[in-house]
């Protein structure tokens, strides 16, 4: 194994969590539906159905970064220490989801139920649109520098230095990464309603209701889902001419991302069956109101979606973090990754990713076996 | 500069506030996970009602806990990137790896057997269902060794070297995560969920008997703590006996402030209690403590396993007087290795400007200079030796209060098992008895903090011993940012602790109304 496809396999275990990280997603869009429900009935369906599962979000996105930590320290370093402020409160919206279930319907719980689906809520909105601006870094990057040497400047040793001096909220209210953002919200929320669908009982007056939720959130994801892609390929981009410790050295390429599209065909193809996988679940469900299979062609186009646009980020030649204001600090899978000793290492315990996944899928079918009924759902809370 | 310091000082508080806060719920989780599986494992044995009413008690207790602290567990892996940007690119090659392989090994373990246990009663088989209960307890550790293996790795840095050219360190050997400092950190911080699992378990048992409520299902209760506390108490005193010896070895400066000890001699008393003077550093003649009491050879049979062994104090350190394999000899006095970090930092710079310009042969004799003088690399940080100096009376003090309440608990431990099993009407009926066991709780948790800070606390101004400072090591914010997320994160931990109590007690109260005997 050589350092360099060491780098590209573990782009590829990113791409991977990305994908699975944005599925899980469906647990934050199912939370968007909390406080408009009419029937506390049905909110208490959505929180039993997903209350099952926010850990396994959380867990995804907790490993992502310490994956992210352990083969592109670089990146981790350059884009937490510098975008302080975006991923600060990806972390609280975070934090606010982790008591919210287990304590929202508990006696003594000192802020009310109402509190805690806020905070459902606000992770299910908020994180989202905040982990899509972040992902819409990889393409439209941040303004950053980097130079090693100044870890030898006693009085100013930060070798990454983030220089807008929001840091952060810049990117934030960048519209590009809005839009971004905004697509994986509404693609979370219909993700959700395809997941309570098929996880619940529903009645027909429930059923009406997620169908019209469904529709509209399928319009605005469609909107801002195109007018990214449409973005994303006319954007220039950078391409890394040479990149070592000696400095890295970029050129700026028109139309970068469209290029890398049509330059790697197993992107082209993922992308392809996994935006066709995503709208096949959308529409069947659309078509037939009791179809409650939707979610698994959606979620799985959801996933090949994702690997596929992480993939157009970082390969061929392209930096996964474009610097705007040092092109030449832009962070490549190149001159970010760990040594070739720690991917190694860390390429011999993902071999137990499959592993992992395959007790998932098993626990998965055990408790989703049968459908949460309102009784029960009444019952665990 | 001034910023610089603020940065630093703030960044530290936020760090220490967001760990302090972990670890009130994490020890619970490590032993109350357990504790569960147990009397789950009772009960499928005995197919009794009464030990499945017992599991889901003290389960849902758990379940209250747990989700609190994974909230506050996210804060931290993530301060590492937000907060320490420059330690995660110094030593992210190394320390990225065991964070990445918690979440791999542990976390999704935990998660999806947690919802198992949490959710599936009814769903899966009861055997299945004990799995899982067992697959979340050990996930729980799982995840406990990777973390500590990367906290010990930070105080006794191995198994890497330095590269030049990425100005970084890179691992070389992985096996050395887990080198004797490592395992004894796990095993003592895992052993003191359990001793303090054992004490929650038995306080809250008190409340029932208190209450003159489900008698039976409290002493049941105490038993199964009383003996798995005892035992993770008595492994965790072993454990922290192996500590000490390893602390003296690797970190003989941390040893020097858990004792306040400023000169050492063969046969060094420990202090048993004291109060330190405040006015006492390093370069003054006043003296150490303004009272102790001390106990003869103490800390020559703590530190070393010997009586008439020789412990160095903070001035003998800073002198250069120090233990090497066992053998008290004169080392590198911290005025030298200011000045051998400084000339290992003038060779890194040269051999940047080298390979800037290409020339391989000033690289390759700037490297050479860079690799004798690296061991003092983070010293070059500093002006003169009081900043290598650890806070003193923070340390001490924190340091005897984990030692003299995890004293008390061993004889806690001792009448309560006493009482369970020989005097259980005695325990039932005698109000004080039962109070001090509910006022111990508290107390289980302030012995637990207080090891944590003497760990942390004793190890400043290090991120990574001897190489990277705290200075050195933060992200280029400014300090505004992170005063205002201190203060966020404070306020909504503060306000979720108080959540979790408040139901915790709710539950609890409300459980005392309800039948578990049967």
């Amino acid at each position: 194994m050589t350092l360099e496809f060491l780098q590209n396999y573990w782009w590829i275990i990113l791409s991977v969590l990305a994908g699975i990280l944005v599925f899980l997603l469906f647990v934050q869009g199912a939370q968007t539906l909390l406080l408009s429900a009419p029937d506390p009935q049905w909110s208490q369906l959505i929180v039993s159905a997903v209350g099952r599962k926010w850990e396994l979000t959380f867990t995804t996105l907790v490993t992502f970064g310490g994956a992210a930590f352990a083969s592109f320290p670089l990146f981790y370093s350059t884009s937490f220490g510098g975008a302080y402020w975006l991923w600060i409160l990806i972390l609280l919206s975070f934090v606010l989801q982790a008591v919210s279930y287990e304590y929202r319907s508990r006696p003594g719980n000192l802020l009310g139920r109402r509190t805690y689906d806020l905070f459902l809520f606000i992770n299910g909105t908020v994180g989202c649109v905040l982990l899509g601006v972040a992902v819409a870094m990889f393409f439209f990057g941040g303004e950053f520098s980097i130079d090693r040497v100044n870890i030898l400047k006693g009085a100013s040793p930060v070798i990454s230095r983030w220089d807008n001096p929001s840091h952060g909220f810049e990117a934030i209210f960048n519209w590009r990464n809005l839009i971004l953002g905004f697509a994986v919200l509404f693609l979370a929320r219909i993700l959700g309603i395809l997941y309570v669908k098929n996880a619940v009982e529903t009645t027909r007056a429930f059923t009406d209701w997620l169908q019209r939720r469904l529709i509209a959130s399928t319009i605005l994801f469609l909107l801002f889902f195109l007018a990214f892609v449409a973005i994303l390929f006319t954007t220039e981009g950078y391409t890394v001419l040479t990149a070592s410790p000696l400095g890295t050295s970029v050129v700026a390429t028109p139309y970068k991302y469209w290029h890398n599209l049509i330059s790697m065909p197993a992107a082209l193809v993922v992308m392809a069956v996994g935006v066709a996988g995503v709208l096949t679940g959308i529409i069947a469900t659309i078509m037939r109101p009791d179809h409650d299979k939707g979610i698994w062609a959606a979620g799985a186009g959801t996933f090949l979606t994702v690997m596929a646009l992480i993939w157009l980020a970082g390969f061929n030649d392209t930096p996964f973090f474009p610097s705007l204001s040092s092109p030449e600090s832009s962070l490549s899978i190149r001159n970010a990754s760990s040594s070739e000793f720690t991917l190694k290492c860390m390429a011999y315990v993902s071999i137990l990713v499959p592993f992992v996944l395959a007790y998932i899928w098993y626990v998965w079918r055990m408790i989703d076996r049968r459908k949460i009924s309102e009784s029960e759902a009444q019952a665990s809370h | 500069m001034e910023n610089l310091i603020t940065v630093v000082d703030w960044s530290r508080w936020q760090f220490a506030m967001t760990a302090i806060f972990h670890w009130l719920f994490v020890p619970l989780t490590l032993g109350l996970s357990v504790i569960v599986a147990i009397m789950e494992s009772i009960y499928l044995r005995t197919r009794s009602d009464k030990w499945l009413a017992a599991t889901k008690f003290w389960m849902t207790l758990l379940a209250i806990n747990f989700a609190i602290g994974v909230a506050t567990g996210i804060i931290l892996e993530f301060e590492f990137g937000t907060n320490w940007s420059n330690y995660s690119w110094f030593v992210g090659d190394i320390f990225g790896a065991p964070l990445a392989i918690e979440g791999i090994l542990a976390f999704f373990l935990e998660a999806t057997f947690g919802a198992v246990m949490f959710f599936g009663w009814g769903k899966v088989s009861p055997r299945f269902h004990l799995l899982s209960t067992w697959l979340t307890a050990i996930g729980a550790s799982i995840s406990a060794l990777w973390i500590l293996v990367a906290n010990a790795w930070m105080q006794y840095p191995v198994g890497m070297e330095f590269d030049p050219a990425q100005m970084r360190n890179v691992m070389v050997d992985f096996g050395a995560f887990f080198s004797p400092v490592a395992l004894n950190k796990f095993f003592h911080a895992v052993l003191s969920g359990w001793a303090l699992s054992g004490v929650f378990v038995i306080g809250v048992s008190c409340f029932f008997l208190w209450r003159r409520s489900n008698r039976d299902f409290a002493l049941r209760s105490i038993k199964v703590g009383g003996w798995f506390g005892l035992a993770g108490l008595l492994l965790c005193m072993w454990t922290g006996d192996g500590s000490a010896v390893e602390v003296t070895r690797t970190q003989p400066m941390k040893l020097a402030a858990m004792e306040g000890l400023y000169r050492g001699q063969c046969g060094q008393s420990l202090s048993v209690i004291g109060i330190v003077n405040p006015e006492k550093r390093f370069f003054n003649d006043e003296p150490p403590y303004l009272f102790d009491i001390s106990l003869p050879k103490g800390l020559s049979i703590l530190a070393r396993h010997d009586m008439d062994a020789f412990v160095p104090g903070i001035n003998d350190i800073i002198d250069g007087i120090d233990i090497v394999d066992g053998d008290t000899v004169r080392t590198v006095s911290y005025v030298e290795r200011i000045r051998r970090g400084k000339m290992a930092q003038n060779a890194l710079r040269e051999y940047s400007v080298a390979m800037e310009v290409g020339d391989s042969a000033a690289m390759q004799k700037a490297a050479e200079r860079l690799k004798v003088d690296f061991p003092y690399f983070g010293y070059g940080y500093f002006k003169n030796p009081s900043e290598a100096v650890p806070p003193v009376a923070l340390t001490f003090y924190a340091f005897r209060i984990m030692v003299g309440l995890g004293s008390y608990f061993l004889l806690f431990y001792a009448v309560a098992l006493l009482l369970a099993y020989r005097w259980p009407d005695t325990l039932c009926r005698r109000r004080w008895l039962q109070l001090i066991a509910m006022i111990s709780v508290p107390l289980m948790w302030i012995c637990s903090e207080a090891g944590w800070v003497v760990a942390e606390v004793g190890r400043q101004p290090w991120t990574v011993q001897d190489l990277l400072p705290t200075c050195a090591a933060i992200s280029n914010i400014p300090a505004s940012s992170v005063i205002v997320t201190f203060w966020m994160f404070a306020v909504i931990f503060t306000i979720l602790l108080a959540a979790e109590v408040s139901i915790m007690v709710n539950w609890i109260n409300k459980s005392t109304r309800k039948d578990l005997n049967k």
